[in-house]
Protein backbone atom coordinates (compact mmCIF):
# COMPACT_ATOMS: atom_id res chain seq x y z
CA UNK A 1 0.00 0.00 0.00
CA UNK A 2 2.78 2.43 1.00
CA UNK A 3 6.44 1.71 0.33
CA UNK A 4 9.43 3.90 1.17
CA UNK A 5 12.90 2.99 -0.08
CA UNK A 6 15.90 4.91 1.23
CA UNK A 7 13.91 8.10 1.44
CA UNK A 8 15.71 11.20 2.65
CA UNK A 9 14.44 14.71 3.15
CA UNK A 10 16.19 17.97 3.78
CA UNK A 11 14.99 21.56 3.61
CA UNK A 12 17.25 23.71 1.48
CA UNK A 13 20.93 23.10 2.17
CA UNK A 14 20.35 22.00 5.77
CA UNK A 15 21.03 18.58 7.24
CA UNK A 16 18.70 15.70 6.40
CA UNK A 17 15.80 15.61 8.81
CA UNK A 18 14.82 12.14 7.59
CA UNK A 19 17.51 9.75 6.45
CA UNK A 20 17.37 6.37 4.71
CA UNK A 21 13.76 5.75 5.62
CA UNK A 22 12.58 2.36 4.34
CA UNK A 23 9.34 0.67 5.33
CA UNK A 24 6.13 -0.74 4.01
CA UNK A 25 2.57 -0.33 5.16
CA UNK A 26 0.50 -3.28 4.10
CA UNK A 27 -3.24 -3.43 3.57
CA UNK A 28 -5.27 -3.87 6.75
CA UNK A 29 -2.21 -3.25 8.93
CA UNK A 30 -2.17 -1.29 12.17
CA UNK A 31 0.89 0.63 13.31
CA UNK A 32 1.99 3.41 15.56
CA UNK A 33 4.48 5.99 14.38
CA UNK A 34 6.28 7.30 17.39
CA UNK A 35 9.33 9.21 18.49
CA UNK A 36 10.21 12.32 20.46
CA UNK A 37 8.71 15.67 19.59
CA UNK A 38 10.37 17.12 16.54
CA UNK A 39 11.60 13.74 15.34
CA UNK A 40 9.75 14.17 12.04
CA UNK A 41 6.52 12.20 12.56
CA UNK A 42 4.34 14.85 10.93
CA UNK A 43 6.88 15.28 8.12
CA UNK A 44 6.80 11.54 7.45
CA UNK A 45 2.99 11.62 7.31
CA UNK A 46 3.18 14.52 4.83
CA UNK A 47 5.56 12.46 2.68
CA UNK A 48 3.02 9.63 2.68
CA UNK A 49 0.34 12.15 1.68
CA UNK A 50 2.62 13.33 -1.15
CA UNK A 51 2.39 16.90 0.06
CA UNK A 52 6.18 16.91 0.37
CA UNK A 53 8.67 15.61 -2.15
CA UNK A 54 11.62 13.60 -0.85
CA UNK A 55 15.08 14.84 -1.74
CA UNK A 56 16.07 11.25 -2.45
CA UNK A 57 14.69 7.74 -2.41
CA UNK A 58 11.54 6.17 -3.77
CA UNK A 59 7.99 6.42 -2.52
CA UNK A 60 5.21 4.34 -3.92
CA UNK A 61 1.58 4.65 -2.95
CA UNK A 62 -1.06 2.08 -3.78
CA UNK A 63 1.49 0.40 -6.07
CA UNK A 64 2.19 3.56 -8.03
CA UNK A 65 5.53 5.31 -8.10
CA UNK A 66 5.09 8.81 -6.67
CA UNK A 67 7.45 10.32 -9.25
CA UNK A 68 5.17 9.27 -12.10
CA UNK A 69 2.02 10.76 -10.59
CA UNK A 70 0.48 13.94 -11.93
CA UNK A 71 -1.72 16.19 -9.80
CA UNK A 72 -4.97 14.53 -10.80
CA UNK A 73 -3.58 11.12 -9.96
CA UNK A 74 -2.38 12.42 -6.56
CA UNK A 75 -5.89 13.78 -5.93
CA UNK A 76 -7.31 10.36 -6.77
CA UNK A 77 -4.93 8.65 -4.34
CA UNK A 78 -5.63 11.17 -1.57
CA UNK A 79 -9.30 10.24 -1.78
CA UNK A 80 -8.26 6.79 -0.62
CA UNK A 81 -6.49 8.23 2.42
CA UNK A 82 -8.10 9.72 5.51
CA UNK A 83 -5.99 12.10 7.52
CA UNK A 84 -6.38 13.55 11.01
CA UNK A 85 -4.18 16.57 11.56
CA UNK A 86 -2.58 17.37 14.88
CA UNK A 87 -4.06 20.89 14.69
CA UNK A 88 -7.41 19.54 13.35
CA UNK A 89 -7.49 21.85 10.29
CA UNK A 90 -11.25 22.31 10.47
CA UNK A 91 -12.64 25.11 8.29
CA UNK A 92 -13.92 27.73 10.71
CA UNK A 93 -16.69 29.02 8.46
CA UNK A 94 -18.27 25.59 8.03
CA UNK A 95 -20.35 23.82 10.67
CA UNK A 96 -19.24 20.54 12.19
CA UNK A 97 -21.58 18.71 9.81
CA UNK A 98 -20.21 20.55 6.77
CA UNK A 99 -16.63 19.93 7.85
CA UNK A 100 -17.21 16.22 8.26
CA UNK A 101 -19.05 16.02 4.93
CA UNK A 102 -16.24 17.88 3.13
CA UNK A 103 -14.42 14.84 1.64
CA UNK A 104 -17.71 13.65 0.11
CA UNK A 105 -18.68 17.11 -1.08
CA UNK A 106 -15.37 17.67 -2.92
CA UNK A 107 -15.97 14.37 -4.71
CA UNK A 108 -19.09 15.97 -6.16
CA UNK A 109 -21.50 13.69 -4.33
CA UNK A 110 -25.05 14.83 -3.73
CA UNK A 111 -25.78 15.83 -0.14
CA UNK A 112 -28.97 13.75 -0.07
CA UNK A 113 -26.85 10.67 -0.70
CA UNK A 114 -24.48 11.17 2.22
CA UNK A 115 -26.44 13.20 4.77
CA UNK A 116 -27.65 10.25 6.86
CA UNK A 117 -24.18 8.75 6.90
CA UNK A 118 -22.58 11.97 8.13
CA UNK A 119 -25.20 12.41 10.83
CA UNK A 120 -24.71 8.79 11.91
CA UNK A 121 -20.95 9.21 12.20
CA UNK A 122 -21.31 12.50 14.07
CA UNK A 123 -23.59 10.79 16.58
CA UNK A 124 -21.13 7.95 16.92
CA UNK A 125 -18.27 10.29 17.82
CA UNK A 126 -20.55 12.11 20.25
CA UNK A 127 -21.13 15.25 18.19
CA UNK A 128 -24.79 14.62 17.37
CA UNK A 129 -25.83 17.72 19.28
CA UNK A 130 -23.01 19.84 17.89
CA UNK A 131 -23.43 19.28 14.16
CA UNK A 132 -24.68 22.79 13.43
CA UNK A 133 -21.99 24.50 15.49
CA UNK A 134 -18.98 26.29 14.03
CA UNK A 135 -15.52 25.00 15.06
CA UNK A 136 -14.48 28.10 17.07
CA UNK A 137 -17.29 27.21 19.49
CA UNK A 138 -16.15 23.57 19.87
CA UNK A 139 -13.83 22.42 22.65
CA UNK A 140 -10.45 20.90 21.79
CA UNK A 141 -11.81 17.38 22.24
CA UNK A 142 -14.84 18.10 20.06
CA UNK A 143 -12.62 19.49 17.33
CA UNK A 144 -10.49 16.37 17.58
CA UNK A 145 -13.54 14.14 17.12
CA UNK A 146 -14.82 16.24 14.22
CA UNK A 147 -11.39 15.94 12.56
CA UNK A 148 -11.45 12.16 13.05
CA UNK A 149 -14.99 11.92 11.68
CA UNK A 150 -13.91 13.90 8.61
CA UNK A 151 -11.03 11.48 8.06
CA UNK A 152 -13.31 8.46 8.33
CA UNK A 153 -16.39 9.61 6.42
CA UNK A 154 -15.12 8.60 2.97
CA UNK A 155 -14.19 5.10 4.28
CA UNK A 156 -10.51 5.41 3.43
CA UNK A 157 -8.23 2.46 2.68
CA UNK A 158 -5.49 4.13 4.69
CA UNK A 159 -5.94 6.32 7.74
CA UNK A 160 -3.16 8.64 8.90
CA UNK A 161 -3.76 10.18 12.31
CA UNK A 162 -1.38 12.69 13.83
CA UNK A 163 -1.75 12.68 17.63
CA UNK A 164 -5.47 11.85 17.38
CA UNK A 165 -6.01 11.57 21.11
CA UNK A 166 -3.85 14.47 22.19
CA UNK A 167 -6.72 16.69 23.26
CA UNK A 168 -9.25 14.26 24.70
CA UNK A 169 -9.73 12.71 28.11
CA UNK A 170 -8.65 9.08 28.67
CA UNK A 171 -12.21 7.72 28.37
CA UNK A 172 -12.80 9.38 25.03
CA UNK A 173 -9.27 8.46 23.94
CA UNK A 174 -10.11 4.79 24.52
CA UNK A 175 -13.37 5.19 22.63
CA UNK A 176 -11.62 6.80 19.69
CA UNK A 177 -8.98 4.08 19.70
CA UNK A 178 -11.75 1.49 19.62
CA UNK A 179 -13.09 3.34 16.59
CA UNK A 180 -9.69 3.08 14.91
CA UNK A 181 -9.50 -0.61 15.84
CA UNK A 182 -12.94 -1.20 14.38
CA UNK A 183 -11.93 0.64 11.24
CA UNK A 184 -8.82 -1.54 11.05
CA UNK A 185 -10.92 -4.69 11.42
CA UNK A 186 -13.10 -3.54 8.56
CA UNK A 187 -10.05 -3.50 6.31
CA UNK A 188 -8.48 -0.06 6.65
CA UNK A 189 -4.74 0.28 7.18
CA UNK A 190 -4.10 2.61 10.14
CA UNK A 191 -1.06 4.70 11.00
CA UNK A 192 -1.29 6.61 14.26
CA UNK A 193 1.46 9.08 15.05
CA UNK A 194 1.74 9.52 18.80
CA UNK A 195 4.19 9.73 21.65
CA UNK A 196 1.61 8.50 24.16
CA UNK A 197 3.17 5.27 25.50
CA UNK A 198 0.04 4.36 27.50
CA UNK A 199 -2.01 4.53 24.34
CA UNK A 200 0.40 2.27 22.48
CA UNK A 201 0.46 -0.20 25.35
CA UNK A 202 -3.27 -0.79 24.82
CA UNK A 203 -2.36 -2.28 21.45
CA UNK A 204 0.61 -4.44 22.26
CA UNK A 205 0.36 -6.35 19.01
CA UNK A 206 0.53 -3.24 16.89
CA UNK A 207 3.64 -2.60 14.88
CA UNK A 208 5.74 0.36 16.04
CA UNK A 209 7.66 2.63 13.74
CA UNK A 210 10.02 4.67 15.86
CA UNK A 211 11.67 7.79 14.52
CA UNK A 212 14.88 8.79 16.26
CA UNK A 213 17.98 10.65 15.07
CA UNK A 214 16.38 11.13 11.63
CA UNK A 215 16.15 7.36 11.11
CA UNK A 216 13.29 4.91 11.37
CA UNK A 217 13.41 1.82 13.56
CA UNK A 218 10.73 -0.79 13.11
CA UNK A 219 9.49 -3.05 15.91
CA UNK A 220 7.15 -5.74 14.65
CA UNK B 1 -18.22 -0.42 7.83
CA UNK B 2 -21.31 0.38 9.90
CA UNK B 3 -20.58 2.94 12.55
CA UNK B 4 -23.82 2.17 14.36
CA UNK B 5 -26.49 -0.46 14.64
CA UNK B 6 -29.64 -0.26 12.54
CA UNK B 7 -31.80 1.31 15.28
CA UNK B 8 -29.33 4.12 15.73
CA UNK B 9 -29.08 4.52 11.96
CA UNK B 10 -32.86 5.01 11.77
CA UNK B 11 -32.59 7.71 14.42
CA UNK B 12 -29.83 9.35 12.46
CA UNK B 13 -31.90 9.25 9.28
CA UNK B 14 -34.78 10.84 11.14
CA UNK B 15 -32.41 13.52 12.38
CA UNK B 16 -31.13 14.07 8.87
CA UNK B 17 -34.64 14.81 7.68
CA UNK B 18 -35.06 17.58 10.24
CA UNK B 19 -36.10 20.82 8.56
CA UNK B 20 -32.93 22.60 9.63
CA UNK B 21 -30.79 20.03 7.86
CA UNK B 22 -32.96 19.33 4.85
CA UNK B 23 -33.03 22.97 3.81
CA UNK B 24 -29.28 23.33 4.27
CA UNK B 25 -27.75 25.45 1.55
CA UNK B 26 -24.35 24.64 0.17
CA UNK B 27 -22.04 27.03 1.99
CA UNK B 28 -19.23 28.45 -0.16
CA UNK B 29 -15.91 26.79 0.63
CA UNK B 30 -14.14 30.11 0.08
CA UNK B 31 -15.50 32.34 2.83
CA UNK B 32 -16.93 35.59 1.48
CA UNK B 33 -15.41 37.57 4.35
CA UNK B 34 -11.90 36.45 3.36
CA UNK B 35 -12.01 38.44 0.13
CA UNK B 36 -12.00 42.21 -0.09
CA UNK B 37 -15.40 41.85 -1.75
CA UNK B 38 -16.79 45.32 -1.25
CA UNK B 39 -13.67 47.00 -2.65
CA UNK B 40 -13.62 44.66 -5.64
CA UNK B 41 -17.34 45.16 -6.31
CA UNK B 42 -16.72 48.94 -6.25
CA UNK B 43 -13.79 48.63 -8.68
CA UNK B 44 -15.80 46.37 -11.01
CA UNK B 45 -18.80 48.73 -10.79
CA UNK B 46 -16.62 51.72 -11.75
CA UNK B 47 -14.99 49.77 -14.58
CA UNK B 48 -18.37 48.57 -15.85
CA UNK B 49 -19.73 52.10 -15.67
CA UNK B 50 -16.78 53.48 -17.67
CA UNK B 51 -16.92 50.62 -20.19
CA UNK B 52 -20.70 51.01 -20.62
CA UNK B 53 -20.40 54.79 -20.90
CA UNK B 54 -17.68 54.44 -23.54
CA UNK B 55 -19.63 51.81 -25.46
CA UNK B 56 -22.87 53.83 -25.25
CA UNK B 57 -21.13 56.98 -26.46
CA UNK B 58 -19.53 55.04 -29.32
CA UNK B 59 -22.96 53.70 -30.29
CA UNK B 60 -24.47 57.22 -30.20
CA UNK B 61 -21.69 58.68 -32.33
CA UNK B 62 -21.68 55.75 -34.74
CA UNK B 63 -25.44 56.15 -35.20
CA UNK B 64 -25.01 59.92 -35.73
CA UNK B 65 -22.19 59.31 -38.22
CA UNK B 66 -24.43 56.90 -40.11
CA UNK B 67 -27.04 59.68 -40.23
CA UNK B 68 -24.44 62.10 -41.58
CA UNK B 69 -23.38 59.60 -44.21
CA UNK B 70 -26.99 59.28 -45.32
CA UNK B 71 -27.30 63.09 -45.44
CA UNK B 72 -24.23 63.25 -47.69
CA UNK B 73 -25.95 61.01 -50.14
CA UNK B 74 -29.23 62.94 -49.89
CA UNK B 75 -28.74 66.70 -49.83
CA UNK B 76 -26.90 69.70 -51.26
CA UNK B 77 -27.57 73.43 -50.91
CA UNK B 78 -27.36 76.39 -53.29
CA UNK B 79 -26.73 79.67 -51.54
CA UNK B 80 -27.64 82.88 -53.38
CA UNK B 81 -26.09 85.97 -51.79
CA UNK B 82 -27.68 89.42 -52.30
CA UNK B 83 -25.55 91.47 -54.71
CA UNK B 84 -26.38 95.18 -55.10
CA UNK B 85 -28.05 95.89 -58.44
CA UNK B 86 -29.46 92.39 -58.80
CA UNK B 87 -32.86 91.06 -57.85
CA UNK B 88 -32.29 88.33 -55.26
CA UNK B 89 -35.68 86.72 -55.94
CA UNK B 90 -35.00 86.50 -59.67
CA UNK B 91 -31.49 85.13 -59.15
CA UNK B 92 -32.88 82.52 -56.75
CA UNK B 93 -35.54 81.48 -59.27
CA UNK B 94 -32.86 81.24 -61.98
CA UNK B 95 -30.70 79.03 -59.78
CA UNK B 96 -33.68 76.83 -58.93
CA UNK B 97 -34.47 76.43 -62.62
CA UNK B 98 -30.88 75.37 -63.40
CA UNK B 99 -31.03 72.86 -60.56
CA UNK B 100 -34.33 71.42 -61.78
CA UNK B 101 -32.85 70.96 -65.22
CA UNK B 102 -29.83 69.09 -63.88
CA UNK B 103 -29.85 65.30 -63.92
CA UNK B 104 -29.45 63.57 -60.54
CA UNK B 105 -31.55 66.02 -58.56
CA UNK B 106 -34.88 64.68 -57.38
CA UNK B 107 -36.29 67.73 -55.66
CA UNK B 108 -35.51 71.45 -55.55
CA UNK B 109 -36.83 73.45 -52.62
CA UNK B 110 -36.07 77.20 -52.63
CA UNK B 111 -36.53 78.91 -49.26
CA UNK B 112 -38.67 82.02 -49.35
CA UNK B 113 -37.52 85.26 -47.77
CA UNK B 114 -39.62 84.54 -44.69
CA UNK B 115 -38.23 81.03 -44.40
CA UNK B 116 -34.66 82.30 -44.70
CA UNK B 117 -35.28 84.86 -41.96
CA UNK B 118 -36.85 82.14 -39.81
CA UNK B 119 -33.58 80.21 -39.98
CA UNK B 120 -31.86 83.08 -38.16
CA UNK B 121 -34.48 83.26 -35.45
CA UNK B 122 -32.72 80.86 -33.01
CA UNK B 123 -29.66 83.16 -33.03
CA UNK B 124 -31.15 86.64 -33.38
CA UNK B 125 -34.47 86.12 -31.63
CA UNK B 126 -37.97 86.90 -32.87
CA UNK B 127 -39.72 90.19 -33.43
CA UNK B 128 -36.81 91.86 -35.25
CA UNK B 129 -37.17 93.61 -38.58
CA UNK B 130 -34.67 91.76 -40.78
CA UNK B 131 -35.70 93.41 -44.04
CA UNK B 132 -32.62 95.67 -43.99
CA UNK B 133 -30.20 92.80 -43.54
CA UNK B 134 -28.61 91.18 -46.60
CA UNK B 135 -29.85 87.68 -45.88
CA UNK B 136 -28.86 85.08 -48.47
CA UNK B 137 -31.46 82.64 -49.86
CA UNK B 138 -31.04 78.92 -49.69
CA UNK B 139 -32.19 76.30 -52.16
CA UNK B 140 -32.17 72.77 -50.76
CA UNK B 141 -31.53 70.09 -53.36
CA UNK B 142 -32.65 66.52 -52.66
CA UNK B 143 -30.46 64.21 -54.66
CA UNK B 144 -31.73 61.29 -56.68
CA UNK B 145 -29.85 58.23 -55.45
CA UNK B 146 -30.55 56.40 -58.66
CA UNK B 147 -28.78 58.92 -60.91
CA UNK B 148 -25.30 60.32 -60.40
CA UNK B 149 -25.01 64.09 -60.12
CA UNK B 150 -22.29 66.02 -61.96
CA UNK B 151 -21.67 68.55 -59.16
CA UNK B 152 -18.82 70.27 -61.06
CA UNK B 153 -21.09 70.97 -64.06
CA UNK B 154 -23.85 72.31 -61.81
CA UNK B 155 -21.36 74.54 -59.99
CA UNK B 156 -20.06 75.90 -63.32
CA UNK B 157 -23.59 76.52 -64.64
CA UNK B 158 -24.48 78.45 -61.47
CA UNK B 159 -21.25 80.48 -61.59
CA UNK B 160 -21.88 81.35 -65.24
CA UNK B 161 -25.58 82.15 -65.08
CA UNK B 162 -26.51 83.24 -61.55
CA UNK B 163 -24.99 86.24 -59.80
CA UNK B 164 -23.97 85.54 -56.18
CA UNK B 165 -24.79 81.82 -56.30
CA UNK B 166 -22.56 79.12 -54.86
CA UNK B 167 -23.10 75.41 -54.57
CA UNK B 168 -22.59 74.26 -51.03
CA UNK B 169 -21.49 70.67 -51.27
CA UNK B 170 -21.93 69.16 -47.79
CA UNK B 171 -19.98 66.13 -48.70
CA UNK B 172 -16.57 67.52 -47.88
CA UNK B 173 -17.59 68.63 -44.38
CA UNK B 174 -19.77 65.64 -43.75
CA UNK B 175 -16.93 63.34 -44.69
CA UNK B 176 -14.63 65.11 -42.30
CA UNK B 177 -17.26 64.79 -39.59
CA UNK B 178 -17.74 61.14 -40.42
CA UNK B 179 -13.96 60.55 -40.21
CA UNK B 180 -13.91 62.38 -36.88
CA UNK B 181 -16.81 60.25 -35.68
CA UNK B 182 -15.00 57.11 -36.84
CA UNK B 183 -11.92 58.23 -34.92
CA UNK B 184 -14.02 58.83 -31.80
CA UNK B 185 -15.49 55.33 -32.13
CA UNK B 186 -12.01 53.81 -32.50
CA UNK B 187 -10.81 55.77 -29.45
CA UNK B 188 -13.88 54.56 -27.54
CA UNK B 189 -13.10 50.95 -28.46
CA UNK B 190 -9.48 51.41 -27.32
CA UNK B 191 -10.67 52.93 -24.03
CA UNK B 192 -13.11 50.05 -23.63
CA UNK B 193 -10.31 47.53 -24.15
CA UNK B 194 -8.05 49.38 -21.68
CA UNK B 195 -10.84 49.44 -19.09
CA UNK B 196 -11.34 45.69 -19.55
CA UNK B 197 -7.60 45.05 -19.19
CA UNK B 198 -7.52 47.17 -16.01
CA UNK B 199 -10.48 45.21 -14.66
CA UNK B 200 -8.86 41.86 -15.45
CA UNK B 201 -5.70 43.01 -13.65
CA UNK B 202 -7.74 44.16 -10.63
CA UNK B 203 -9.52 40.80 -10.50
CA UNK B 204 -6.14 39.08 -10.84
CA UNK B 205 -4.72 40.97 -7.86
CA UNK B 206 -7.86 40.29 -5.82
CA UNK B 207 -7.75 36.58 -6.71
CA UNK B 208 -4.10 36.28 -5.70
CA UNK B 209 -4.91 38.09 -2.46
CA UNK B 210 -7.83 35.74 -1.84
CA UNK B 211 -5.63 32.72 -2.48
CA UNK B 212 -2.99 33.97 -0.08
CA UNK B 213 -5.67 34.61 2.54
CA UNK B 214 -7.16 31.15 2.06
CA UNK B 215 -3.94 29.17 1.81
CA UNK B 216 -4.91 26.90 4.71
CA UNK B 217 -8.35 26.21 3.27
CA UNK B 218 -6.81 25.28 -0.08
CA UNK B 219 -4.37 22.95 1.69
CA UNK B 220 -7.18 21.24 3.60
CA UNK B 221 -9.23 20.90 0.41
CA UNK B 222 -6.26 19.23 -1.26
CA UNK B 223 -5.82 16.82 1.64
CA UNK B 224 -9.47 15.79 1.62
CA UNK B 225 -9.20 14.98 -2.08
CA UNK B 226 -10.35 18.13 -3.87
CA UNK B 227 -9.06 18.45 -7.42
CA UNK B 228 -7.50 21.70 -8.60
CA UNK B 229 -10.44 22.19 -10.96
CA UNK B 230 -12.87 21.87 -8.04
CA UNK B 231 -10.98 24.43 -5.93
CA UNK B 232 -10.69 26.88 -8.82
CA UNK B 233 -14.45 26.47 -9.44
CA UNK B 234 -15.07 27.56 -5.86
CA UNK B 235 -13.12 30.75 -6.47
CA UNK B 236 -14.82 31.24 -9.84
CA UNK B 237 -18.26 31.00 -8.28
CA UNK B 238 -17.38 33.55 -5.66
CA UNK B 239 -15.76 36.02 -8.05
CA UNK B 240 -18.60 35.61 -10.56
CA UNK B 241 -21.03 36.75 -7.87
CA UNK B 242 -18.84 39.76 -7.08
CA UNK B 243 -18.52 40.52 -10.80
CA UNK B 244 -22.27 40.25 -11.27
CA UNK B 245 -22.93 42.65 -8.40
CA UNK B 246 -20.35 45.12 -9.73
CA UNK B 247 -21.71 44.72 -13.27
CA UNK B 248 -25.29 45.33 -12.16
CA UNK B 249 -24.30 48.45 -10.16
CA UNK B 250 -22.03 49.91 -12.87
CA UNK B 251 -24.22 48.94 -15.82
CA UNK B 252 -27.36 50.12 -14.01
CA UNK B 253 -25.75 53.48 -13.30
CA UNK B 254 -24.69 53.85 -16.95
CA UNK B 255 -28.23 53.00 -18.12
CA UNK B 256 -29.57 55.61 -15.69
CA UNK B 257 -27.11 58.23 -17.02
CA UNK B 258 -28.12 57.58 -20.65
CA UNK B 259 -31.79 57.51 -19.73
CA UNK B 260 -31.53 60.88 -17.94
CA UNK B 261 -29.45 62.29 -20.84
CA UNK B 262 -32.24 61.28 -23.20
CA UNK B 263 -34.82 63.04 -21.05
CA UNK B 264 -32.59 66.12 -20.69
CA UNK B 265 -31.95 66.16 -24.44
CA UNK B 266 -35.69 66.01 -25.15
CA UNK B 267 -36.24 68.78 -22.62
CA UNK B 268 -33.59 71.00 -24.30
CA UNK B 269 -34.67 70.20 -27.85
CA UNK B 270 -36.12 73.69 -28.43
CA UNK B 271 -32.93 75.53 -27.44
CA UNK B 272 -30.07 76.45 -29.77
CA UNK B 273 -27.49 74.37 -27.85
CA UNK B 274 -29.86 71.43 -27.71
CA UNK B 275 -30.45 71.58 -31.45
CA UNK B 276 -26.68 71.66 -32.14
CA UNK B 277 -26.08 68.75 -29.80
CA UNK B 278 -28.86 66.87 -31.53
CA UNK B 279 -27.22 67.48 -34.89
CA UNK B 280 -23.95 66.06 -33.52
CA UNK B 281 -25.17 63.16 -31.44
CA UNK B 282 -28.70 62.56 -32.60
CA UNK B 283 -31.42 62.60 -29.99
CA UNK B 284 -29.09 61.34 -27.18
CA UNK B 285 -31.43 58.42 -26.91
CA UNK B 286 -29.48 55.22 -26.77
CA UNK B 287 -32.34 53.05 -27.90
CA UNK B 288 -32.97 49.42 -27.03
CA UNK B 289 -29.84 48.31 -28.91
CA UNK B 290 -27.65 50.48 -26.66
CA UNK B 291 -29.33 49.33 -23.45
CA UNK B 292 -28.99 45.70 -24.51
CA UNK B 293 -25.30 46.38 -25.26
CA UNK B 294 -24.79 47.74 -21.73
CA UNK B 295 -26.57 44.73 -20.21
CA UNK B 296 -24.37 42.42 -22.29
CA UNK B 297 -21.25 44.32 -21.14
CA UNK B 298 -22.30 43.95 -17.48
CA UNK B 299 -22.93 40.22 -17.97
CA UNK B 300 -19.69 39.76 -19.89
CA UNK B 301 -17.76 41.51 -17.12
CA UNK B 302 -19.29 39.17 -14.51
CA UNK B 303 -18.41 36.11 -16.61
CA UNK B 304 -14.92 37.49 -17.31
CA UNK B 305 -14.38 38.11 -13.59
CA UNK B 306 -15.30 34.50 -12.79
CA UNK B 307 -13.23 33.01 -15.60
CA UNK B 308 -10.16 35.15 -14.84
CA UNK B 309 -10.19 34.14 -11.19
CA UNK B 310 -10.67 30.49 -12.11
CA UNK B 311 -7.79 30.50 -14.60
CA UNK B 312 -5.47 32.27 -12.15
CA UNK B 313 -6.31 29.89 -9.30
CA UNK B 314 -6.01 26.82 -11.50
CA UNK B 315 -2.65 27.90 -12.90
CA UNK B 316 -1.36 28.76 -9.44
CA UNK B 317 -2.44 25.40 -8.03
CA UNK B 318 -0.83 23.56 -10.95
CA UNK B 319 2.37 25.50 -10.34
CA UNK B 320 2.27 24.50 -6.67
CA UNK B 321 2.04 20.89 -7.75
Amino acid sequence: MVRFENVGLRYGMGAEILRDISFEIGPQSFQFLTGPSGAGKTTLLRLILLSLKPTRGLISLFDRDAVSLNKDAITGLRRRIGVVFQDFRLLDHLTTYQNVALPLRVQGRDEFAYRAEVVELLRWVGLGERMNVLPPVLSGGEKQRAAIARALIARPELLLADEPTGNVDPTLARRLMRLFAELHKSGTAVVIATHDLALMDQFENARRLVLADSRLHIYE
Amino acid sequence: MNFMQSEAREKAERASSEPGLSRRQEVPLVPAASIAGRALVTVIAIMTFLAALTAGTAILIADAARGWDQSIAREMTIQVRPIPGHDLGAETAKAAAIARATAGIAEVKPFTKAQSEALLQPWLGSGLDLSELPIPRLIVLKLDRGKPLDAAALRKALDDEVVGASLDDHRFWMRRLAIMAGTVVVVAVVIFILVMIAMVLAVGFATRGAMAGNREIIEVLHFVGAADSYISRQFQRHFFRLGLRGGIFGGGLAILVFFLSGILSAFMRGTAGGTQAQVMFGSFELGSKGYVAIAVIAGAIAVTTGIVSRVIVFRHLRKLG
